[in-house]
């Protein structure tokens, strides 16, 4: 079979691939200048971060080893041969893991009353007075972008050491991340019930707790959820800092060369993680069904 | 006015049997599990050490800090501060980078629409989850014990910990990709590579360069804190400022942060919008 392409005549092609290429050259030019402006952006980033490609290549090696050290036992041999030698510690780590993930909860629990408290104050079409608006959003981004570690370091030395500051760190930084997401949940509810019960007379506590509430509780739970799956993660390395939980062993077993524990502790963090992981995923397809997955 | 007739509430409940003889398990299951809630928590709070007495001295200590923190002061150290601050920037920009600029091709390999073996994929997501569920913080530390204190160390760190996270987001990107462009360049006689390089990446890329820039922004934020650890940038002065208990510094180190943070999302939401147009990332 046999077609024919038409083929324009030679004068309006010619002016057809004239502006073709006009306009791709512009494209290259801006393309090229984006490239350059990035690679004087990169090269400068390079200098500041005192960037030694030859430490790097001399070194690698040593990154491969360091985790062929940690999966070798002090007899020499690969530690899944002889898992109860490797996972010697497990009473004091599963112990440990366990003040973690509590840690998390507790640390989420009050994060999330806290926000609760807070969010309609936050959000756009509930706030009572706008200064109140204002001041309650600064207050939730400062605690969101100090990071939780941060305030770790420092409640480390008001309370003491031990797991009550890691739990007031991630109580805080979760209020401001749960704050905002909150306050976003409820501005995107439907305001007409809201009209419905204050048009019977009721104050700004009731419109709030018969009309906003009975539609966010639901967006409330899930993403509280999912913050307790970060805080998890989060609560593993506040012990880095003396804030209770895992992250003691760990940062111990890393600094004194323990090599085959920091694999065992790596290793347990990393299956509680999944495990978590797996669980809330699971509990918030089945308490909200599948379609409030954010 | 016309009167509305009384309901009559046998009729009802017999119209309505599921709304008013609700079976007890499905009456009982959200309080018992608020109260289960509460339960563990209470436990928690036990079990953690939490007493009024610790409580009370603590919140006092904090509000003793909070007053030796005003005002802000750095004292002579501004200059090192600014060098650190830029040091920080520098980590979150060229680890991120690095860590977008590996992941790109290894993500390839853990996408539905090009590698359909199954048996391939697997433990290409495995390693990058594998990957995601250690912290920065954790990474910073392996990385300090292979190529010493320092900046360096940091940029590794968030290198390999963003590889992760950018190997899972690249290769759903990849999948979300239409699959009309691509057969488009197979019907004239294109290669593997050239499909991925002109059906795939100008419609994959923009969406990527966006979550870039996004990590960019966030690693703001972790770069401030792997210092902590010993791996440079700002965070350094910061554990030290704390330990040595100069509140005026922490305070002004603290700012810092936040100004750079709010600078560096501003910045980057523009770039953002020139990329992708006025729509929101995923």
């Amino acid at each position: 079979m046999t077609t024919a392409v038409s083929i324009l005549p030679a004068p309006q092609l010619a002016a057809l691939n004239d502006a073709y290429r006009q306009a791709v050259a512009r494209k290259r030019l801006r393309m090229t200048l984006a490239a350059v402006a990035f690679f004087a952006v990169l090269i400068v980033a390079a200098i500041g971060a005192e960037v030694n490609l030859r430490t790097l290549f001399t070194f690698f090696g040593n990154f491969v080893s360091y985790f062929d050290r940690i999966l070798t036992l002090e007899d020499g041999t690969r530690v899944w041969t002889n898992p109860a030698e490797w996972f010697w510690g497990w009473r004091k780590w599963l112990w440990m893991l366990g003040e973690t993930i509590l840690i998390s909860y507790v640390g989420t629990m009050i994060g999330a009353v806290l926000a609760f408290a807070l969010n309609f104050f936050a959000a756009q079409n509930t706030s009572p007075a706008p200064w109140l608006r204002f001041a309650t959003r600064r207050l939730l981004e400062f605690a969101r972008t100090v990071p939780g570690i941060v305030f770790a370091l420092i409640f480390v030395i008001a309370f003491g050491l031990g797991p009550m500051a890691g739990v007031l760190a991630i109580a805080i930084h979760s209020t401001g991340a749960l704050g905002k997401l909150f306050s976003e949940i409820v501005e995107n509810a439907d305001m007409k019930p809201v009209e419905g019960v204050r048009s019977t007379g009721a104050g700004w506590m009731s419109c709030m707790r018969f009309a906003v509430l009975p539609q966010v509780t639901a967006g409330y739970a899930s993403y509280a959820l999912l913050r307790f799956e970060i805080n998890v993660r989060e609560a593993s390395v506040m012990g880095f800092v003396g804030a209770g939980g895992i992250g003691q062993e760990l940062v111990v077993a890393i600094r004194k060369f323990y090599y085959s524990d920091v694999s065992a502790i790596l290793v347990t963090i990393i299956v509680t993680v999944f495990i978590i992981d797996i669980a809330t995923g699971w509990l918030r397809g089945r308490l909200f069904g599948k379609d409030i997955s954010a | 006015m016309s009167q509305l007739p009384k309901p009559d509430r046998e009729q009802l409940r017999a119209k309505y049997p599921d709304v008013f003889d609700r079976p007890a398990a499905t009456r009982l299951a959200m309080p018992a599990m608020i109260a289960g809630a509460c339960v563990v928590f209470v436990f928690g709070l036990v079990n953690l050490d939490f007493s009024p007495a610790k409580l009370w001295s603590g919140l006092s200590q904090l509000g003793w800090i909070t007053l030796m923190m005003i005002p802000p002061d750095p004292g002579s150290s501004l200059p090192a501060y600014l060098s650190a601050l830029g040091e920080t920037l520098s980590i979150a920009v060229l680890g991120t980078t690095t860590a977008a600029v590996l992941a790109l091709p290894v993500s390839l390999l853990a996408a539905r629409n090009i590698i359909p073996s199954q048996l391939l994929r697997f433990p290409v997501r495995r390693a990058f989850d594998s990957i995601r569920g250690v912290d920065t913080l954790i990474w910073a530390l392996v990385w300090i014990n292979v190529v010493g204190l320092g900046p360096f160390a940091g940029v590794l760190a968030i290198a390999v910990a963003d590889f992760g996270a950018f190997g899972k987001l690249f290769s759903e990107a990849i999948e979300a990709a239409d699959k009309k462009q691509v057969e488009g360049i197979r019907a004239s006689g294109g290669t593997a590579l050239h499909e991925i390089r002109f059906g795939l990446m100008p419609q994959v890329l923009p969406v990527i360069a966006g979550q870039v820039l996004y990590f960019i922004e966030s690693n703001t934020r972790s770069a401030t804190i792997i210092g902590i650890v010993g791996a440079g940038g700002i965070g350094l002065q910061l554990a030290e400022q704390i330990r040595v208990l100069e509140w005026q510094k922490v305070s002004f180190l603290i700012l810092m942060i936040l100004v750079a943070v709010a600078a560096i999302d501003w910045i980057s939401g523009k770039l953002r919008f020139a990329i992708i147009g006025q729509r929101a990332i995923a």
